[in-house]
């Protein structure tokens, strides 16, 4: 075991995190304006992949393009489903929220697998496939990308969240519903708004990750149940816990497929999980109960 | 057992033993078997669920250590099938009290969160302990169940077997639910239906009745995993894992949350509704998304819940 090696799991760990605090961001999105869990988190990364690839590789489309309408797309979906399924049964209890949410989920399965078969895809690089060499570790520039883009989007959702009258809007909702619609913020655009913003996260992901992780129809629900995690770990409903609950179990699990086990390797995420859920039930970086 | 349900138990039980003689077919003879079996799963979560307001996503785990202790004891030790299913009691007690004790203390999402996680490590045991229980590839070769000299070997023995199973689960449950534990168990559901603080200032202990109902429902499962591992003489990881657990809470949700009838008719639709999606081969899980989200959005009280609210407005108008 030399410090090249663990640098490779590192960054291979960083990256899957990055992916995981997507979707975990996603999640608190949703969870935040609706109290339910969203389990088609990981269908908008799947869709976002498979739908830029399809621009970009059959249509011919430039990279850039192909991003952007992947994301547009997926986030309209986002909406679609909210006007759709959600809010006309606004009021139901929450575990049959969440068992819509999950027959969305196999519902844009069962589209991805009619649309684009069984087998897995991917996307070029960003910017070609040549490997690059940092102290030792291997990494593709796909890597740079990730990391660059990550960066750039949690500082834009930070801004959007802390500065702008819509995300403080948003945020009001999240802490006390009715008292936020006293104050004239129309809640129920909010809803849609977050399954909006919460699709085009999503996709954004998956079109990130797609050069480097084949992507197939069945990927999203082993990635929803990461970022859902992640989001446990960090605490739901916090930004700043959404990323660092991703990074700490990408790493966790690059490191404990490289030291101990790759089939053990999911299991390390889910046993931090219930860890984190014992000794502090509310996350690592959640404020006050729920 | 209040009378309107006794009727409708012994209605129950003349059907399950007329059908029989009506349908000869092996298949339907399975799908009637797993119709059983999953009833008696779904029972127990909706004692969970419906009653106490707790939701679990582990408890395909609990139903694969019931096949896998069946399974493991019978083809790797040659024991008798009986002690698989006393093992596999003792284990998923021993089990349930390890992940119920801590994580039922967490309410709502946190606690879905928590036996999501317990759930995909139990499924992640039975993949990767593969010395044991044959790993991806799966166990083949289970005996039947028998004692003694009786063996079932016939699917229409499997049915008997899976039915007198549940319908004992579905009397017991029925008593359950009207007596001072069952009224306990509903005082403290997810609000508004019920409140914790209420249920803890007129003195029930709410984190003991938690733990109980939470076992109860477990051990319903491990018996359920008994009787699949015996029927299907095969068993692998994928039938045990969190699928299978959101399928167990999705039959609950779509028969109707508030009652056990309910978690029979949910049992029975979600079960005979995949065999019907097979005509449409690649666009079986397409529609099958489609009729769950409009089960759901048109009836959110569930299949049962919401027959039960058209015929009492029915009544009342004539």
């Amino acid at each position: 075991m030399n410090s090249a090696m663990i640098l490779q799991f590192l960054l291979t760990g960083l990256t899957n995190g990055i992916l995981y605090a997507m979707v975990a961001f996603g999640f608190n999105i949703i969870f935040s304006a609706t109290e339910i869990f969203n389990f088609a988190q990981g269908e908008f990364v799947m869709l976002g992949g498979l739908l830029a690839i399809t621009f970009n590789q059959i249509l011919q489309l430039p990279m850039i393009v192909s991003l952007l309408a992947a994301v547009l797309i997926v986030a309209l979906i986002g909406g679609l489903i909210e006007k759709l399924a959600i809010s006309p049964v606004a009021t139901a209890s929450f575990v049959t929220l969440i068992i819509i949410t999950f027959g969305v989920a196999i519902f844009l399965r069962g589209a991805a697998m009619f649309a684009w078969g069984k087998n897995p895809y991917a996307l070029p690089a960003f910017s070609g496939e040549k490997p690059i060499s940092i102290f030792g570790a291997v990494i593709t520039s796909q890597i740079l990308w990730i990391f660059g883009i990550a960066i750039v989007l949690f500082g834009i959702l930070t801004f959007f969240f802390t500065k702008t009258i819509y995300g403080k809007a948003m945020l009001a909702c999240n802490y006390n519903r009715d008292v936020a619609r006293l104050m004239g913020i129309p809640a129920k655009r909010m809803v849609t708004f977050s399954f909006i913003l919460s699709g085009a996260l999503g996709a954004l992901g998956g079109v990130i990750i797609a050069p480097i992780s084949m992507m197939f129809y069945g990927q999203g629900l082993m990635i929803g149940i990461k970022g859902f995690v992640a989001a446990g770990v960090g605490g739901i409903g916090s930004p700043t816990g959404a990323l660092v609950g991703g990074l700490i179990l990408g790493v966790a699990e690059a490191f404990g497929a490289g030291f101990i086990s790759s089939g053990y390797k999911d299991a390390i995420s889910m046993i931090i999980l219930i860890l984190v859920l014992c000794f502090k039930p509310t996350g690592l970086f959640r404020i006050g109960a729920e | 057992m209040r009378r309107k349900d006794l009727i409708v138990v012994i209605l129950l039980s003349v059907i399950i033993f007329v059908v029989p003689s009506l349908v000869k077919n092996n298949y339907y003879i399975s799908i009637l078997v797993f119709f059983g079996i999953n009833t008696t799963m779904a029972i127990g979560l909706c004692l969970l669920l419906g009653y106490s307001g707790q939701i679990s996503l582990a408890h395909a785990g609990f139903f694969g250590i019931g096949a896998y202790s069946s399974g493991i004891l019978t083809v790797k030790f040659g024991l008798p099938p009986l002690l698989g299913v006393a093992v596999g009691i003792v284990l998923t007690f021993m089990v349930a009290l390890t992940i119920g004790i801590p994580t039922l203390r967490l309410r709502g999402h946190y606690l879905a969160m928590a036996t999501l996680c317990a759930g995909e490590v139990m499924f992640i045991c039975f993949k990767e302990i593969d010395s044991l229980t044959g790993g991806p590839s799966g166990l083949p070769g289970i005996p039947p169940f028998g004692i003694g000299n009786l063996v079932l070997t016939k699917p229409i023995q499997y049915y008997y077997l899976a039915w007198i199973l549940a319908l004992g689960i579905l009397c017991f449950s029925l008593n359950l639910a009207n007596t001072r534990v069952g009224r306990a168990l509903l005082s403290f559901r997810y609000k508004p239906l019920g409140s914790e603080e209420g249920a803890l200032s007129v003195g029930i202990n709410v984190v003991q009745y938690r733990i109980k109902i939470f076992v109860l429902s477990t051990l319903f499962c491990t018996l359920a995993g008994n009787v699949y591992a015996h029927f299907m003489s095969f068993i692998s990881p994928e039938n045990f894992d969190m699928h299978f657990s959101t399928l167990l809470i999705i039959m609950i949700v779509v028969g109707g949350m508030g009652s056990i009838w309910g978690a029979v008719w949910g049992a029975g639709v979600m079960t005979y509704l995949p065999e019907l999606l097979m005509a449409f081969k690649d666009f079986d899980i397409l529609i099958y998304g489609i009729i769950l989200i409009g089960i759901l959005v048109f009836m959110p009280e569930g299949m049962y819940g919401c027959l039960r609210q058209s015929l009492r407005r029915f009544v009342v108008k004539h």
